[in-house]
């Protein structure tokens, strides 16, 4: 074992939080709210960072807030979860990735979060897709202003009610994990080794270890013009979300994830097993994930 | 002679400045990873006014080894520029490096690039404009190419990189010199995303090169479709002819050529893809282009004939609905018709006082439906005869909805009415402020629907409001609930999808102009007409176009999908069947007047009423 290893644990340190998410072991299924039928959703999150075995500083960021809007007999659950790693070789990725992070976050704060927090809440004259749209567009400008040369990749997700938003750049992932087994990848990585698997050009295997497979085609900070992947997906009922940096995804395979997930005791323990599995498969690189528990 | 620079905002040469005693900066031209284009006046002419074009240089390498190597490449690839003499390469005149800039000077081209150009024009770019451009290109590449004692590759095919001058002819700027500047393991791009051919990225890039990311301009001028934002090597699943039906097979032909995948598939040279534009050029100039006369070919063959038809007095708007094997429509003529679906023969009539124009229901027994005379009728399905009526205070255009023992309709008197089915006696209303001519609709315990001056409301089922959203113009069009995503469209030229719980905008996708067509949603897949005469397939997750179909007037009927087939009425007179994943036209169905109803599909067969006083029963 080499190099100095260090492991953050911080189950929702990244942000204040109005209202603190329940214990996952007495989350409510029903809410006796008169005749509303809609079941408030809980959400429980933890993350999990790591700067692997191979790096000596970390170039990844990570945002998680977990919080509900209470209004009109009923409580929406909103999260808002953002993932970026900053490229290596370009400078200060870690710099480019914080600023994407902290764009990111602050823009859809003012934008969505805020008014509707607000004692009479005010709903946005955008689309949340444009929202999103919009957020990562700063987050891109801000790069290019403070970090000029810089690039990062940025996945994030945002949680209202019944439906999550994601808007993706790069090759950090997004998964969908279901308790019957399935393990979808939510995101598209915009890597130059993704198209050429996608063309039936490479294996998965060939592309698991091709020289390039870290040379990405679309990334925060990076040409022009430039537009991020967003799509809104009807949230599953029950299972968890995975966002994740490739230095968790590429050395722990997802058949693996999907078992350390399912049979950890609690989401802190899946979120330290899965750190651990990517340090035990070398660590390469830094590590980050964040673990969104849906109820049900 | 260094600039000052005191934050990072403000590196560039700003107005004014004099560059090396002698270029006085005018403003910023052009904007790269690398640094800043100028446009610059040389102080050395004093007496006439010579432009340059000023192009920086910023090293951003550390390390003292890079930062030399990286000027010493420069200046290699300055003074092979200067050796080349091609009117469409612009002149060098100077380079020189300061600290961490270098600057190349250059001859100054007046005019446009075609990024510049293609941003501009609201339509691809046509076929006659870029050929000749094409061609020049072609020679270009081709004295780049046939360079001794070494060929040039140029590397960095794109419309930016390609001026168009004042006398129409193509001069290349940007060398790729800069290059040399980017540095990086992780991430690093190499080439221009979008227009480079595959083996660029592994670092090989011959002539072939140069062929393919020609092919990708083109392909760019020719659809207008950006290929930096779709995957790289994608073009294959955005076929020219499909995207832009204006360009000729033989150019189509001649992109795929350029864009093969394997460099030996390519044209062997620029001279061998040049010689096939002049041939594509020739044939276009020398046939006359009679596009109307292929379309009519087109028509003949893909035209449906209907299975039987019925005649009614007036025009039939609404639409039909089908209930066992009978099909019960309303007509402008006041009546409504109950026939047998196999063969058209009417059952019973039953004669309302006023137009009816919306899609009649069934319930048990009953057909509910409302007319223009204010009223909704209920009579029994067998034999036409009145059950009850229910009295609202204005012409009804919306269809009923039925649910939970009660109908649900809007009227023109700007209530929405919830009817006992047992009593006929009003349950509640709900005053929305203008007209309802949409359809309501029922999920969950909720009640959706818009009204004619833009509101969209979401009620409990004591009709209290749960949400309320505003668009800028009337919501005709009747709402679609599928995964808790509430779809209409609306006149103000905006499909909507907001979250049926809270009635936020989950996205919005703009239509070329209004629409009154009600979507129809599949899966993943979302489909509307609208009044620019454009039936949109739209992808649910993205908001993002899948294809769309032009018909030749307003579609103001609504699609239904049947067996992996989208069928819709237009104005212009034509009920369409589209493949669903493509919009590839399977067959039309010619009627004698303007179509503004849905069709209705049943037992592999297709209604559809016209304004021309007919129902129409075809195959599906």
């Amino acid at each position: 074992m080499k190099g100095i290893i260090r492991k953050l644990f911080s189950p929702n340190q990244e942000a204040e939080i109005p209202t603190q998410p329940l214990d996952m072991n007495s989350h409510p299924n029903h809410q006796s709210g008169g005749e509303n039928p809609l079941e408030p959703h809980q959400l429980v999150v933890c993350c999990g960072q790591s700067i692997g075995r191979q790096r000596n500083h970390n170039e990844d960021a990570l945002f998680a807030m977990t919080t509900t809007l209470t209004g009109d007999n009923r409580v929406i659950p909103f999260g808002l979860y953002i993932v970026a790693d900053g490229m290596g070789g370009h400078q200060h990725g870690e710099v480019a990735s914080g600023v994407a992070i902290r764009t990111m976050a602050t823009q859809l704060l003012n934008k969505l979060y805020l008014p509707l927090l607000s004692v009479k809440p005010v709903s946005p004259d955008e689309s949340l897709q444009e929202i999103m749209q919009s957020s990562v567009q700063d987050a891109h400008i801000a790069i290019l202003k403070q970090v000029p040369g810089g690039g990062t990749t940025l996945t994030a997700m945002l949680i209202i009610g019944d439906q999550m938003t994601i808007a993706h750049v790069g090759d950090s992932r997004a998964y969908a994990i279901t308790r019957d087994g399935q393990i979808d990848v939510l995101t598209r990585d915009h890597s130059l080794v993704k198209r050429l698997v996608e063309l039936g050009q490479l294996s998965k295997d060939e592309a698991a270890i091709h020289p390039q497979r870290n040379v990405l085609y679309r990334a925060l900070g990076q040409g022009e013009p430039f537009e991020p992947d967003v799509k809104t997906i009807h949230l599953p009922g029950s299972g968890y979300l995975l966002l994740c940096s490739d230095g968790l995804w590429s050395v722990v395979p997802e058949h693996e994830l999907y078992q350390i997930i399912t049979k950890a005791k609690s989401s802190e323990e899946a979120c330290k097993r899965l750190i651990e599995a990517a340090n035990e498969a070398g660590g390469p690189d830094n590590i980050s994930a964040i673990l969104i528990r849906l109820p049900g | 002679m260094e600039p000052k620079s005191t934050s990072q905002e403000s590196w560039q040469l700003q107005p004014g400045f004099t560059l090396a005693d002698r270029y006085l900066i005018q403003s910023v031209i052009g904007m790269g990873g690398m640094g800043a284009v100028y446009r610059a006046c040389d102080l050395h002419f004093p007496n006439v006014v010579k432009l340059v074009a000023v192009k920086e240089m910023i090293n951003q390498a550390h390390d003292p080894v890079v930062r030399q190597t990286i000027v010493q490449n420069f200046e290699r690839e300055a003074n092979l520029l200067a050796t080349l003499d091609h009117p469409a390469i612009p002149r060098i005149y100077d380079y020189f490096t300061s600290n961490e800039r270098s600057y190349l000077i250059l001859e100054y081209i007046k005019g446009k690039d075609l990024e510049a150009i293609l941003n501009e024009s609201e339509e691809p770019l046509q076929e006659e404009r870029v050929i000749p451009w094409a061609i020049e290109i072609c020679d270009v590449l081709n004295y780049l190419h046939s360079h001794s004692p070494e060929p040039i590759i140029f590397r960095d095919m794109k419309p930016s990189n390609v001026m168009i001058n004042q006398h129409n002819h193509v001069v290349l700027v940007d060398f790729g010199i800069a290059k040399q500047f980017q540095i990086g393991q992780k991430g690093t791009m190499i080439g221009t995303e979008g227009y480079s051919p595959p083996e660029q990225y592994r670092g090989e890039a011959s002539h072939l090169a140069d062929i393919y990311a020609l092919g990708a301009t083109l392909h760019h001028l020719l659809c207008k479709r950006d290929p930096r934002l779709e995957p790289p090597f994608s073009f294959g699943e955005r076929p020219l002819r499909k995207i832009n039906p204006a360009i000729s097979a033989g150019l189509e032909a001649i992109i795929n050529t350029a864009l093969q995948y394997s460099p030996e598939e390519r044209y062997p040279s620029t001279q061998m893809m040049k010689e096939a534009l002049l041939k594509v050029a020739q044939e276009n100039g020398m046939l006359p282009i009679l596009p109307s006369n292929m379309t009519k070919i087109l028509d003949s063959e893909e035209m449906a004939k209907p299975i039987w038809t019925f005649h009614c007095q007036d025009e039939i708007r609404g639409s039909a609905m089908c209930y066992g094997t009978t099909i019960f429509v309303g007509s402008y003529d006041k009546h409504l018709y109950a026939l047998n679906a196999q063969n058209g023969e009417l059952i019973w009539e039953y004669s309302a006082e006023g137009g009816i124009v919306s899609r009649p229901a069934y319930h048990e027994g009953n057909i509910y439906f409302g007319s223009e005379d204010t009223r909704l009728h209920v009579v029994t399905s067998r034999y036409g005869r009145i059950n009850w009526t229910y009295y609202t205070n204005g012409p009804v255009r919306s269809s009923p909805t039925i649910v939970e023992g009660h109908v649900f309709i809007g009227s023109d008197d700007g209530f929405l009415h919830a009817v006992h089915l047992n009593s006929g006696r009003r349950t509640w209303m709900v005053e929305a402020g203008s007209a309802i001519r949409s359809t309501p609709m029922v999920e969950h315990d909720k009640v959706y629907f818009g009204t004619e001056s833009g509101d969209f409301y979401c009620l409990d089922f004591k009709g209290n409001i749960k949400w309320r959203f505003k668009a800028k113009r009337a919501i005709t069009s009747s709402p679609v609930i599928l995964d808790n995503v509430v779809y209409f469209g609306s006149l103000d030229g905006t499909l909507y999808a907001l979250d049926s719980g809270s009635g936020w905008v989950i996205w919005r996708f703009r239509l070329g102009k209004g629409t009154i067509s009600t979507p129809c949603v599949s899966a993943d897949l979302i489909f509307m007409g609208a009044i620019d005469g454009v039936i949109y397939c739209i992808d649910t997750r993205t908001a993002k176009e899948v294809w769309r179909y032009t018909t030749d007037h307003q579609v103001t009927g609504s699609p239904i999908l049947y067996k992996e087939a989208i069928y819709c009425g237009s104005v212009d007179g034509h009920l369409y069947c589209l493949d669903c994943s493509t919009g590839r036209l399977r067959w039309k169905l010619r009627t004698e007047g303007p179509i503004t109803a849905t069709p209705t599909v049943w037992n592999d067969m297709v209604f559809i009423g016209s304004t021309d006083h007919t129902l129409y029963a075809l195959k599906a």
